[in-house]
């Protein structure tokens, strides 16, 4: 057997710049009216809060930098979205849906 | 899916291909709900039927379509539009041997154009590296890779898939398809002969650098049952099998997925096959038949459609295979009336009709047939005796051998 890559799970914190990979399509179905993530042979159904987040996803902003601009755009504290938004980046990162 | 953190996105429970359920069955409400009310979300795209392995557990029908009927490359480019105006988000590019398709690379042009996710599912061994990169420039998406074993059993791996040196051609083709960045999945369909491999197969996954891994259990339909007797693990090696996964995708969370096939024999309900006939996945053979579920042909009494002959949407809705059992309606009792009725759909509809000469029948594989003890009775049976040779799956040939020399098996899990 060829030797063990490490790699390791991404942990995601408020300095993490999260990116979707190219493999990764977050996709606006318009027939059905909703968001879709196409992933290998996996398909999932984003609310809008995880489409908003995922919008962002640049690799060029932070997960910090993101609460930021969620929580000026829905004028509520920013420590409370950063929370939520790292939850879910964590679940999509174990996903494979973003990269840290 | 394993993972129950908070969640903002929601896995739709209808990715299958090569009629393998991924994920488990979902609660009835939650099914409602699911992106292929109206409309397929996938299709599997049967480009050829020709295949350089001779693996004994062989997904295919039994009877294989010959060359001459494929359908020509603008026939499944049309397919592809088709499916993308019908509202298909995925194409599971499959076979038989895709790449043998020498216009592979123009079929996942025009699907990729179409806002098709496209995946392909291949036995590697006779891929080109130029064919690879000619595929990922024409939009390609994902790749998956079938072994049959780790590459330090590669004899073992050849010997199952019928195939020299194929273990160590797969390895190869899976490390072009990584330095290509494209991202992989490894196909292990698992019997009696790797069972006790399973972890190992799952460290090499890792090791191929793989972000998704099928722990497949054979699934005993078609040519899979004629070879039965050789395949079938015992509940025991299912089991360990079983804890085996559970505690690797804790250990790889967030490095591996791991998605796993169960058996149905040693499964506690039915598989909803195809997440539902004529739900959420729509299969085109070789020649252009188009098919609730890859084995459907073997249901006597059933009438296809071609896309030569109509277009798929059309076909889908109103087509008369399509119609048969879609919903709940065909249902009789025990599956009419039981509250599991929407979560796996009575199970498959070809092994009820294998089994029992209908295929409106309870599926053998759920406990409330009358025929289940005896059913899975067989694999008890059948696991604890020596394993017979295989019948090898060979294009064109009626009269299968028997392998020229045979690897001795381990005895233990």
């Amino acid at each position: 057997m060829a030797d063990a890559v490490p790699r390791t799970r991404a942990i995601i914190d408020a300095a993490t710049r999260p990116v979707i990979p190219p493999y990764i399509k977050l996709r606006h179905d318009e027939g059905r009216g909703r968001w879709h993530i196409l992933a290998p042979e996996r398909i999932f159904e984003p609310d809008d809060t995880a489409v908003e987040v995922l919008k962002l996803c640049d690799g060029e902003r932070s997960v910090g930098d993101i609460a930021n601009v969620l929580a000026k755009e829905y004028n509520a504290p920013q420590e409370e979205i950063l929370g939520d938004i790292s939850a879910m980046l964590q679940d999509l990162a174990d996903k494979g849906v973003v990269k840290a | 899916m394993s993972d129950n953190a908070p969640t903002h996105v929601k896995n739709v429970p209808v990715t299958l291909d090569a009629g393998e359920l991924r994920t488990e069955a979902k609660q009835a409400d939650e099914a409602d709900d699911v992106a292929c009310a109206r409309a397929p979300i996938g299709l599997l795209a049967e480009l050829t039927h020709r295949c350089p392995l001779q693996c004994p557990y062989c997904s295919n029908p039994l009877e294989l379509e010959r060359a001459n009927t494929e359908l020509t490359t603008e026939d499944w480019q049309k397919v592809m539009r088709e499916a993308a105006a019908l509202g298909i988000l995925q194409i599971h590019l499959s076979g038989g041997e895709p790449t043998l398709r020498r216009d592979l690379v123009d079929i996942v042009k025009t699907a990729s154009e179409c806002g098709l996710y496209t995946n392909l599912i291949t036995a590697a061994v006779t891929m080109k590296r130029d064919q690879l990169e000619q595929l990922k420039e024409a939009g390609l998406d994902h790749v998956q890779i079938s072994i049959q074993d780790v590459d330090t059993a590669a004899e073992n791996a050849d010997r199952i898939a019928g195939y020299k040196g194929g273990s160590e051609k797969k390895k190869i083709v899976a490390g072009w398809v990584r330095e290509l960045g494209l991202p992989l999945t490894i196909n292990a369909p698992i019997h009696r002969h790797n069972v006790y491999n399973v972890e190992n197969i799952i460290n090499y996954a890792v090791a191929l650098d793989a972000g998704r891994v099928e722990i497949a259990h054979v699934q005993y339909y078609a040519w899979a049952l004629k070879n039965r007797a050789a395949l079938m693990p015992t509940r025991e090696q299912f089991n360990e099998a079983a804890k085996i996964v559970e505690r690797k995708r804790e250990e790889l969370k967030g490095v591996l997925v791991i998605d796993a096939v169960v058996p149905d024999y040693y499964a506690k309900y039915p598989k909803p096959c195809m997440g539902g006939w004529g739900r959420g996945i729509i299969n085109v053979t070789p020649s252009g038949q188009v098919l609730p579920c890859h084995a459907a042909e073997s249901i006597k009494g059933l009438e296809f459609d071609s896309v030569r002959d109509k277009p798929l949407g059309e076909i889908w809705l109103f087509g008369s295979a399509f119609q048969k059992y879609r919903g709940t309606d065909w249902m009789k009792e025990p599956c009419r009336s039981c509250p599991r009725r929407e979560i796996d759909y009575g199970g498959c509809r070809c092994q009820a009709f294998a089994l029992t000469g209908d295929a409106a029948n309870t599926d053998p594989a759920c406990s409330l047939s009358p025929l289940h003890e005896q059913w899975a009775n067989v694999a008890e049976v059948e696991s604890h005796q020596p394993s017979p040779d295989f019948v090898y799956r060979r294009m064109g040939g009626s009269a299968p051998k028997t392998p020229a020399q045979k690897t001795p098996e381990p005895s233990d899990a």
